[in-house]
């Protein structure tokens, strides 16, 4: 149902088990222990990145059927995106599925953007059970946003590190212990940033812009959740969302993170200014957020997915970088 | 003497280098193509060579110098054989670099694999 401006409320939407596949460094950094698959190197057994990023992706994809208790012909949709030119990573890994498909780009947004997109077709209730999913992976990001490993490109510290990660969350329509309860969708929102190498700051108006439209159409405020975070601002990012909901008095430090910030150790991992990628929301949010409501950490969560809208092509032609922000709340349901 | 040169000329180009990367929002290949550029002007004036004679490897090593191999050969050639020197002449001086960077570069990608 349609609340507000740009929000929706779900009632009948819930949450099964995720699936979480990460790469070495990822498996280095403090969440370690809320993923189910992990590999040592790169190339995860595959001959080149992007066959590394589908085996993560099909990873994902067996590890949350088997841990839903699920066969392919359960499911009735996987709604899935990535990176990639044509988002290949979800459509050739499913060509061995016999598995309805349906694609989506919204950069690092994509995590939030499926449940929503996965969410109301449960609640129209054409759907029972729904798969979302991401991934990203840091040398096919690198080689498709920035230089060839290669290269050596030097790098300045406002730059992010692509989380190497795969995610998958199972929606459902019979009742669990997680449920999704609202969502916000998110317009496009440019503040006239240009630099690639920057895209925390491009991307927090957009975030500020969400969670403000969030506010208003569901009459909340920050106390109302355990936890606001967005997908990856890095430490700049971050830093400019507070200080913009600081000039219209409203104070979210308290309640606040990064899920970039949260999935590496800045101090002893060389990530720059904190992870990125669709796969860090989706890993943090899918592996260990959902751990942290289901043990009764968390009750009521804002996970604010965001998207740096950028193509190469364009800002070579002296384009900005959109960024685009989609917002779900995840709770759990007490008995 | 030509050593610490070296150093101080070799040094002096690389740190302009990273004054630009880090004070103005450009990228490497910027960098890449403003000291191809600079290389060329400066040998246009014949101020490159100096450097090279008094620095050796402290010009010639930094990407500046292939700008100045390019219109040094240029000229050169024009010189010998007119105008059209200009433009066959261009690679003479950097042929062996650039035919030995797609060699080697070929070789290695045979033998190893980038590990991210």
């Amino acid at each position: 149902m349609k609340i507000g401006k740009q929000s929706l409320t779900f009632h009948n939407v819930f949450i099964g088990e995720g699936a979480v596949v990460v790469g070495p460094k990822e498996n280095q950094g403090p969440l370690s222990d809320y993923f189910d698959k992990a590999y040592d190197d790169l190339y995860c057994g595959a001959k080149t990145w992007e066959k590394a990023e589908m085996q993560l992706f099909k990873d994902a994809i067996n590890i949350s059927l088997s841990k839903n208790n699920l066969a392919v012909c359960d499911v009735d949709c996987l709604i899935s995106g990535d990176l990639n030119n044509q988002i290949i990573i979800g459509s050739y890994t499913l060509r061995d599925y016999e598995l309805p498909y349906l694609g989506i780009f919204g950069a690092c947004s994509t995590s939030v953007e499926g449940l929503i997109i996965g969410g109301n077709m449960i609640e129209s209730g054409s759907c029972s059970k729904v798969l979302v999913g991401t991934s990203s992976h840091n040398a096919t990001s690198e080689r498709q946003f920035r230089y060839p490993t290669e290269y050596g490109g030097q790098k300045p510290q406002t730059i992010t590190s692509t989380a190497t990660a795969a995610g998958i969350l199972l929606l459902t329509n019979t009742k669990g212990k997680l449920c999704l309860s609202g969502a916000t969708i998110g317009k496009v929102i440019d503040a006239k940033i240009n630099d690639p190498h920057d895209l925390g700051r491009a991307m927090a108006p957009s975030a500020f812009d969400t969670i403000v439209t969030h506010f208003n159409d569901f009459n909340s405020k920050p106390n109302d959740y355990d936890l606001i975070v967005t997908g990856d601002l890095s430490y700049y990012g971050k830093d400019m969302l507070i200080k913009l909901f600081d000039e219209i008095n409203i104070n979210i430090k308290e309640h606040y993170d990064d899920c970039g910030l949260l999935l590496y150790n800045q101090e002893k991992q060389n990530v720059f200014a904190g992870g990125s990628g669709c796969g860090c929301c989706a890993a943090v949010t899918y592996g260990y957020l959902l751990s942290k409501l289901r043990d009764n950490t968390y009750k009521k969560i804002l996970v604010v997915a965001t998207g740096a809208l950028l193509n190469p092509i364009i800002v070579a032609q002296k384009e900005t970088i959109p960024g685009i922000s989609h917002a779900v709340i995840i709770e759990r349901i007490d008995d | 003497m030509i050593y610490l040169m070296a150093f101080l000329i070799g040094g002096a180009i690389c740190a302009l280098g990273q004054i630009i990367l880090d004070l103005f929002k450009l990228v490497p290949i910027h960098i890449t193509t403003i000291f191809i550029a600079l290389g060329s002007l400066f040998d246009t004036f014949g101020i490159y060579d100096k450097l090279i004679k008094i620095s050796g490897a402290g010009a010639t090593i930094p990407i500046s110098s292939f700008g100045h191999s390019l219109v040094h050969s240029a000229l050169e050639k024009a010189e010998s054989v007119g105008y059209i020197g200009i433009l066959t002449g261009v690679f003479n001086l950097t042929a062996a670099g650039i035919v030995s960077s797609i060699i080697f570069a070929f070789i290695v990608a045979l033998i190893l694999r980038p590990k991210g």
